[in-house]
């Protein structure tokens, strides 16, 4: 697997608590499962939480500023994924600020990961439009907008569309959190299709992620939901991680407009 | 759940259309990036050329951006307190 070949994607959203290190721990994990080499990049410096997701916060040495000021190795830093043999995990440093790095040493830690033989990088955008955007997106090569259906969520999620473009990261992914069929189904909720309306037609939909449960419990245990069988959330995440590897997967045929997303809980056996 | 009046007299607006309405102006708003200071010195420039012709209510003017149909307009209101007379 030749360099050229690796992916580098960032995820972001401008608001915080979207849900981009849920996104970046599943997608990444998905991503491996399907045979992936992937290293996944905490760069929300100060604010660590990529390493919870993914149940590997006991096993840190070091992080990512040991790398850049050179008291570790990048290989030495690089976690192991306890359950998935092909991820790694690079941790963000939780004693230090967003000016600890900077975009070229982000591209260089990035270039390195790509002469490992990386197949994808992906990269957990801190909140904000700030420095700590700037070093994340520094070295992507496509980005990954995660918005909720909700007013101000998709208002920061337009800015950050606007300021990707600025950094040459035009028509990013679109991935739309948390969204609740019923709400949707009684116009109590902006559909997905209206996310998509006021956001324009630069962003491409990548995938639906109902409002889950399973997310909570699952981040709770550190086990990504997409690596357990059976609940909605983790099916939509690997339909997303096979989605980027170029398959073309139907959406969970928007879950909200048909009453689909109650069906398919029924068949998966949860009482609702 | 619409109730038995709305349905028989036209429909209110539901939520996810007032979110949705509300968040394509914010967004032309937004969008249009209109710097403050701009705004400022375009609302003394109005003023100026308006105070030749009337007595404007200073208080009361209001420069705002606002949705057109298909774009946005410079919306503004501005109370005449009387016509000059000279
Ligand atoms: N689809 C979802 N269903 C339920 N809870 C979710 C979902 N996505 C995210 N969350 C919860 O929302 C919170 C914020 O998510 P997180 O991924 O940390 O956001 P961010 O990284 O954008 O700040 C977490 O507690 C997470 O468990
Ligand atoms: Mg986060």
């Amino acid at each position: 697997m030749s360099e050229n070949n690796t992916r580098v994607i960032v995820i972001t959203s401008g608001k915080g608590g979207v849900g981009k290190t849920t996104t970046t721990a599943n997608i990444g994990t998905a991503l491996a499962n399907m045979g992936e080499k992937v290293a996944l990049l905490d760069a929300d410096i100060g604010l660590r939480n990529l390493d919870l997701a993914l149940g590997l916060e006991n096993r840190i040495v070091y992080d990512i500023v040991d790398v850049v000021e050179g008291r570790a190795k990048l290989r030495q830093a690089l976690i192991k994924d306890k359950r998935t043999q092909n991820l790694a995990l690079l941790p963000a440093a939780q004693t230090r600020d967003k000016s600890a790095v900077n975009p070229a040493q982000m591209r260089q830690l990035i270039q390195e990961l790509r002469e490992d033989g990386y197949t994808f990088i992906i990269i957990d955008c801190p909140a904000g439009i700030e420095q700590g955007f700037r070093n994340a997106t520094a070295g992507a090569t496509e980005a990954i907008v995660v918005t909720n259906p909700e007013m101000s969520s998709v208002r920061d999620a337009d800015r950050i569309i606007g300021l990707l473009e600025a950094q040459d990261l035009r028509n990013p992914y679109l991935i739309v959190n948390r969204l609740r069929p019923k709400m949707v189904k009684n116009q109590e909720m902006l559909a997905v299709e209206d996310v998509q309306d006021v956001l324009g037609s630069s962003v491409k939909l990548l995938g639906i992620i109902p409002e889950d449960e399973v997310i909570i419990t699952s981040t709770n245990k550190g086990e990504p939901a997409a690596t357990l069988e059976g609940n909605l959330a983790g099916q939509a995440y690997r339909n997303i991680a096979r989605r980027l590897r170029g398959e073309t997967v139907p959406f969970l045929d928007l879950e909200e407009k048909t009453g689909f997303l109650d069906r398919l809980k029924g068949l998966f056996g949860s009482k609702k | 759940m619409p109730s038995l009046f709305e349905r028989l007299f036209g429909k209110r607006e539901k939520p996810a259309e007032t979110a949705k309405n509300r968040l394509k102006l914010v967004l032309m708003h937004d969008r249009a990036d209109i710097p403050g200071p701009m705004m400022e010195q375009m609302r003394q420039e109005i003023l100026t050329v308006l105070s030749k012709y009337v007595v404007i209510d200073e208080q009361h003017l209001d420069v705002s951006i606002d949705k057109a149909d298909g774009g946005i307009a410079l919306v503004a209101s501005i109370p005449i307190v009387r016509v000059n007379a000279d």
